[in-house]
Order: C-alpha cells, then structure tokens, then sequence
C-alpha cells in the first residue's frame, strides 16, 4: 500500500502516480476538497482517498475500485466506464453523470441531478436523491433508499429507477412500473454489490412511458427488458 | 462563474480571527473570480453610531470637504478614516439619510453600504491582493460575506464587485445572472430604491433591503424573492446578525454548506470550508434548490 500526502504532493504529482499505476493499493490523504482526484484511472487500482474531496473525483473510471471516505463535490464519478466510485458520506449535484458502466455508491444523499445521462452505469444511494434525479438517463439503474426529490427521470430513455422512499414527483415521461420477479432478482444483486441492507420489495420502480422519444428498432431488446 | 464564501460565526470562539479565516477562504476561490473581489466584515456593532463605507475610486477626494457638508446638512456628528480608496465616515444621523445625501451631492463616490456593524470593501484585482491590501486577515467580528468576481453581467469596475449593499448593515453576494432585474429595478425605484450600477446583483441586494424595510424577516424576504427574482443565483446575504443562503429552483450554480457548534459556513466549493477550524467535525450539505437556510445570533 502506498500512502501520497495531498499535504506535500501537488494533486498533478498524486494523479500521474495513480494514473500509471498498473495495480497496487494507493491511499491519498489530506485531500481538503482537491478537484479531479482519481479521474482518468485505467487499472485494477484501489484508491482509498481519507477525507472530503472536490469536484469530479473519480471521473471516467475504468476498472479501479475508488473509496471516499468522506464527501465529494460536483460530478462525482462522471462519465464512469466500470469499476467502483463509493462515497461515505454525501456527494453534490450531478453524480454518477453521464456514466456508461461500473458502480457508483453513496452512502449518505446526493444532490440534484444524480444520474444525470446515466447511459450503463448502476447507481445506489444510501440517503436521498435531488431534484432532476436521472434527468434523461438512457440506460442503467438509479436506486434510492431513501426520497427523490422533484421530477425524478424527466425525459427518461431506458434507465430503470427504484426508489424506497418518497417521490417528490415524476418527470415529464416517467411513470411507475410494475415490480417484477427479475426487478427483486436485480436489486438483491446491486444491494449486495453496494453492501447495502434492504429489502427489495419495498422498492418501487419508475421509468420511461415512451411517449417523449423515437426509439429505434435496434434497441426493442433493451425496450422489452425495461418494460 | 464567480466564488463566494460566507462564515457565520455562533460563538465568540473564533471573534478574533474572523478575518483572517475569511481570507483564507477567499484565497481558495480565486481561481473562481480572478477579476476582482471584496467583502464585508460584521463587528464592532455601535447603536449611537451609523458607519458607512464610502469609495472613491481613481479620484482624489478631499474627504475633509465632504464631512464637512455632510455634517452640515444633517443632523448629527460626522467624522471619518481612509483606508487607501475607502473612507469609513461614523456619523450619529440616520444612517439612510446620509447614504441619500452623499448619493445625491457626492455623485463621484460610491456609498458601498451603512450599518451599525458592517463594512465593505471591494477593488478590482487578483482576491489575494484585494484581501491584502484592506488588510482582511487582521479584522475581528461576527460574521463575513466575501465573493471573487469573473464579471459576465456588467463591466469588470469596482463599483461592479460584490458584495453588494443598498439597506441598513445588509449586503449580498451572488454568482450567477438575474434574468428580469431592469423590470425589477425600475419597480424598487418606484418604490423609493436608489441604486448606484447597472449591476443585475446590486438589484437582488436593494430587493432583500426593500423587504427587510417592509417588515418582512430574512427569511421571508428570501422566500419571496424566489418567486420575484428570475435567473441563475447562489446568494449569500449577511444582515447585522443574521446570515442566509439561497439557491434558485434548478441551482445549476454550485454551493456547499457546513456546520459546527461554533460557526456555520457556505462557499461555492469545500476547498474553502476545508480551511476552517474543526472543519473535520463539521456537518457537510448541499443546500437544497428553493430552500432558505437562515442562521441569526441575537
């Protein structure tokens, strides 16, 4: 395991060392809100960040296993390819945005616009989500344990929503959907993989009524699934 | 893009190096607001006597001259210090009085606020040098509103830096752009608002002023504003013991909050709240879009 001290590292210096590792274990501390910490990683790392971090940590991960201990700012895991991005305690607006695969953890709430253009990635959220959660999201899965707030999956593709608690509203195009057998199946999966304790059935599921878009013949497989 | 920061400070633990933490915070949004900057610092709270922060920017002014005349059409005592381009004019007469006067008669100064306990200063530079050069970090007090500004709305001038001050020891700092505030203006005038820029936050700033006038609380002057002010904002306002903050119903501009048992803070980015003290015990939120987080001390 190694340690690199935000406290007498620059941030360019900490991120080139994780950025070209191949494997290995890193921790980071004294990060004091540092933007862009992690982003770009491209290996089985394990990054373990000890204390609140800035905007965008995480961002375009593929394959690393990133731990906050703390919260996170703005952006948090964008644009994810696979790997892990958890957060203990809060993260800001806009996390898990525009992701394509992997997972993404909160522990505590997230702000406005989680999800935002999620296209693949799942996202599990210990607390509550804010408004314009999944905001256009075309594929993956938004769950919440806790409340969304308002116009939750407006304009939504194919993303698949789970709320536990509370729904503000619903968005232009969102609609409550049956809870089916594989729905129970999945979230059993994702809560595991989130280390998360609830019961799949006191979910419920919301996602797009296809009334706002076009789809294209090619996506009927992702279209039949998510109905 | 603009940064603000803001520390409400609950007990009297950290007085004495108010200034000093706002400076530090204000240091770690600079790269936010590289064009200029300002604050303005609560303390030293006098009932007998009205402060106001007067600026004359680029100009030589003969302040002696301008007391003088001041003293002789109100009623009450005048006197005054600089600090470089600022002078803090103490008077006994209403302070509302002596900001109309001065706008009216001195038109080449600005009057950047009046209060009991607040004073401004703001110039046009790089945040550090601004909060070096009206000594920031050496001033004690209550509670700081400060901004670093990248002027989009009006012009890079000093009298365009925030904060922004038109009511008795209130003043508001913004980051984003208010969409209606030339209709809204035009209504404040009406309603007996004087303004001193063409800046979009010196109308919020005469809004929450006007309210405050009316009757309303903080908190119910804000929550009016969310349906009278139109556009982008993170606003922070400070009063002369209270502090709020605000974000509009999307809250694209950004805004994080923390709280301990002494201070509670606000800054456009954590990098300024991880500089203050006990911070790693603090509570750390997002503040919620439409919502009006308030703190008073009285």
């Amino acid at each position: 395991m190694k340690v690199l001290d935000l406290g007498t590292s620059s941030l360019r210096e900490v991120n080139s060392v994780l950025q070209t590792a191949t494997t290995g274990e890193f921790v980071v501390s004294n990060p004091q809100g540092a933007h862009a910490l992690g982003c770009g990683l491209d290996a089985p790392v394990t990054l373990r960040v000890e204390g609140p971090v800035g905007y965008y940590c995480g961002g375009m991960n593929q394959q690393a296993n990133v731990l906050v201990d703390g919260n996170a700012g703005t952006g948090l895991a964008e644009n994810i390819m696979s790997g892990t991005v958890t957060v203990t305690g809060n993260a800001g607006q806009s996390a898990g945005a525009t992701g394509h695969g992997g997972l993404v953890v909160v522990q505590g709430n997230a702000s406005a616009r989680c999800g935002i253009s999620m296209k693949g990635v799942d996202i599990v959220v210990g607390g509550d989500v804010g408004h314009m959660s999944a905001f256009m999201a075309q594929a993956g899965a938004l769950i919440v344990l806790g409340d969304a707030g308002a116009d939750l999956g407006d304009s939504i593709y194919e993303a698949q929503l789970f709320v536990r608690g509370s729904t503000t509203s619903l968005g232009a195009d969102c609609v409550e959907k049956e809870v089916r057998p594989e729905h129970l199946d999945f979230l059993a999966v994702r809560l595991a993989d989130a280390e998360m304790d609830a019961n799949p059935a006191d979910f419920s599921r919301y996602g797009s009524a296809r009334m706002l878009y076009n789809f294209h013949p090619d996506d009927v497989n992702a279209v039949e699934a998510a109905r | 893009m603009c940064g603000i920061v803001g520390l409400f400070l609950k007990t009297g633990r950290h007085e004495h190096e108010l200034g000093h933490l706002t400076s530090l915070m204000l240091e770690q949004m600079r790269e936010r607001g590289p064009d200029s900057a300002g604050f303005a610092i609560y303390g030293d709270d006098r009932e007998e006597e009205t402060r106001l922060t007067v600026l004359a920017e680029s100009i030589d002014i003969d302040w002696d001259a301008v007391c003088g005349r001041l003293s002789g059409a109100l009623d009450g005592l005048v006197s005054y210090r600089t600090v470089l381009d600022h002078a803090i004019i103490e008077t006994t007469a209403t302070g509302s009085e002596a900001r109309r006067w001065l706008i009216d008669h001195v038109p080449e100064v600005t009057v950047l606020g009046f209060g009991h306990a607040i004073e401004l200063y703001k110039a046009v530079g790089d945040p550090r040098l601004v909060a070096e050069r009206y000594d920031l970090a050496g001033r004690s007090g209550t509670h700081a509103i400060a901004h670093t500004r990248m002027a989009t709305e009006s012009a890079v001038t000093t009298a365009g830096s925030h904060p922004f001050s038109t009511g008795e020891d209130t003043c508001l700092v913004h980051n984003g752009s208010l969409s209606n505030h030339n209709l809204l203006r035009e209504v404040l005038e009406s309603k007996g608002v004087s303004f001193q820029t063409e800046n979009d936050t010196e109308v919020a700033a005469g809004y929450v002023a006007w309210r405050l006038t009316e009757g309303d609380t903080l908190v119910e002057a804000l929550e009016r504003g969310i349906d009278d002010l139109d556009g982008f904002y993170t606003l922070c306002v400070g009063t002369r013991d209270g502090f709020a903050v605000l974000r509009d119903p999307i809250a694209c501009k950004p805004a994080v909050m923390a709280e301990t048992d002494d201070w509670v803070a606000m800054a456009s980015e954590y990098r300024s709240i991880a500089q203050l003290p006990g911070v790693e015990h603090a509570t750390v939120w997002e503040p919620e879009p439409a919502r009006v987080f308030a703190w008073s001390r009285s």
